[in-house]
């Protein structure tokens, strides 16, 4: 899973947590969310991971991981038995994009996903020049990208409509992490690299 | 992961003098312990670990004997200093388990009713009345609660056997390569196993130490299916594929294609020194249990009797269809709806159920990094 240096979105989801909290991090890589959420905010805290050398890591970091595959859903978990399940820069490698949120909003109160955004001004501008955008948030060469799903804020919140997922909050990040303070949502669109939302739906 | 044996150990033998009521109904009225101990008790009691045995296991889990250079322990390769049970750390404790035949009672011990071995007699003893035997072993040492239990198939049902009969007294459980009850076919197989034993004609009712016998044939039978199911299939193709001892068909009913040449020799090696009575006990242990049984087979409420402040480490093996990480799941599922502190691991290693005794780097790092957290 993606796990790159600076993470500009765990400032956001760590704003959102409160202590005591139940946080499930979905594709938790070496656990590093979980150890500052845990660190900071006192949560308890589960990470879900495929790769066995993350799993060891996350162990390592004193993490409580699962290994297990993303693809198949939720199965080991029952519902509503966390207070947020997060997907960190992670949606846009999973093929059953509905069915890891509908998944996230069974086993979890709260959904929180980040992902970068396609239509960020200078990967569009780099499409128009040509070539497939490579940024601080889309760090792969298209050949050997884990992405397999390319959307964009405006797509995203399009299919939490269509889904009935109600959006809580939505923070747009720039390229430096720094969270971009203008409302229109057609301007973030094209102003933001790392989109951050909080996501729930009516029970 | 490096590191070195523990080098020479040597047994103990520990007298119980008070009765040990088992789950059969059955009582032991006295009984011996075999032990081995690796590693220094601080003066906190609180760096022990415990290690359970599976079906042919015993105490001698580490290290040689002085006069046994040769006979290793069977888990030698995890334990010692620099090892992921690090003896510089830990204080390691390996037991025979009651009905076991190296050394702790069993039913090859003189029965003190009647001063001949218990034979058939011996009372049947499940999972439960060997982690009331362990409790007990604990209490000798003064220990108040085990840093970790750790125990791979068999031994992992103790692990978790552990975790329900005394929650706050197991700080860590390790449960390897395990399972939250048997399924019909894993039960098929013991009994496949153990009908071997019971229709041989040197099996005297279990009585047979009376008459001079051992009924060896039905103990090798037993073996050799058993071998079978702890390993896997490419395992098996990849070491013996169709191989002839002696390059062409002979069209007899003689020792031809060499795995059967090996299922033989591990048959004969294990007839040669496993006392029937007792693998036909430990099989019984292993069908019986089930501790979900008394919430009516709901996992979710037994497991919420264990401790949330005991961390969970269960492990599965991808080729081990004896133990498949189907059954490890259960168990990882029932901690999770209790909240509890678990990570689970789903190694990729390719001896089936037998991956637990190898010394994979990945696996043993994932042991050294569960066992690093814990804080003495």
């Amino acid at each position: 899973m993606t796990n790159a240096q600076g993470r500009p979105d765990f400032a956001v989801i760590a704003g959102w947590v409160a202590p005591g909290h139940r946080v499930l991090d979905l594709g938790c890589g070496d656990g590093s969310l979980l150890r500052q959420l845990i660190d900071a905010r006192n949560v308890q805290g589960w990470g879900v991971e495929i790769e066995p050398a993350n799993v060891l890591a996350a162990m390592r970091n004193g993490i409580n991981v699962i290994q297990s595959n993303l693809e198949d859903g939720l199965r080991d978990f029952a519902d509503e038995a966390f207070d947020h399940v997060v997907l960190s820069r992670t949606l846009q490698t999973v093929r059953h994009t509905e069915g890891i949120l509908n998944e996230m909003l069974r086993v979890g109160r709260e959904a929180v996903v980040s992902f970068p955004n396609f239509a960020y001004w200078k990967n569009l501008r780099s499409v128009l020049d040509g070539r497939m955008p490579v940024s601080e948030d889309l760090p792969y060469q298209w050949y050997d990208s884990p992405n397999v799903r390319f959307f964009t804020l405006l797509d995203f919140e399009a299919l939490c409509a269509q889904m009935g997922l109600t959006v809580v909050e939505r923070r747009v990040l720039d390229e430096a992490g720094e969270s971009i303070a203008v409302d229109a949502a057609h301007d973030l669109n094209f102003l933001g690299s790392l989109a951050v939302y909080r996501l729930t739906r009516a029970r | 992961m490096s590191g070195s044996s523990v080098g020479v150990v040597e047994a103990q033998r520990i007298h119980f003098s008070e009765p040990l009521h088992l789950r059969s109904g059955g009582v032991l009225p006295a009984y011996d312990l075999a032990v081995e101990t690796y590693g220094t008790l601080n003066a906190a009691k609180s760096n022990a670990i415990l290690v359970c045995h599976a079906l042919s296991g015993h105490h001698h889990v580490a290290g040689h004997y002085a006069d046994q250079p040769e006979n290793l322990g069977w888990w030698d390769n995890i334990i010692g200093p620099g090892r992921p049970l690090d003896t510089e750390r830990f204080f390691i404790v390996g037991l025979n388990n009651p009905g076991g035949c190296h050394g702790s009672t069993g039913p090859s011990s003189t029965n003190p009713a009647t001063g001949k071995p218990w034979g058939a007699d011996f009372p049947i003893v499940a999972v439960s009345d060997w982690v009331e035997a362990q409790a007990r072993l604990a209490d000798h040492f003064g220990i108040d609660a085990w840093a970790a239990v750790v125990g791979g198939s068999l031994g992992g049902m103790q692990a978790l056997r552990w975790t329900i009969s005394h929650p706050q007294r197991i700080r860590n459980a390790l449960i390897i390569a395990s399972a939250p009850k048997l399924t019909a076919q894993n039960i098929a197989f013991n009994d496949v196993a153990r009908q071997a034993i019971l229709t041989d004609p040197d099996f005297h009712g279990g009585h047979y130490y009376e008459h001079g016998t051992r009924p060896m044939r039905g103990l090798r039978l037993a073996r050799m299916l058993g071998h079978i199911t702890y390993l896997s299939d490419d395992q098996m193709g990849e070491k013996f594929g169709r191989e002839l001892r002696h390059g062409s068909f002979a069209f007899d009913y003689d020792v031809e294609f060499e795995v059967e040449s090996y299922l033989r020799y591990q048959g004969d090696k294990f007839a040669g020194h496993f006392d029937a009575n007792t693998y036909l006990l430990m099989t019984k242990a292993l069908d019986y249990f089930d501790p979900a049984r008394l919430d009516d087979g709901d996992l979710v409420r037994t497991m919420a009797r264990s401790s949330p402040q005991t961390n969970f480490f269960v492990a599965s093996f991808t080729t081990d269809w004896r133990f498949s990480p189907a059954r490890s799941r259960e168990i990882v599922a029932a901690l999770l709806a209790n909240g509890r502190r678990v990570s689970y691991a789903e190694i990729d290693l390719n001896f089936g159920h037998d991956s637990f005794l190898m010394a994979d780097p990945h696996y043993h790092g994932l042991v050294d990094a569960f066992l690093g957290n814990i804080r003495l």
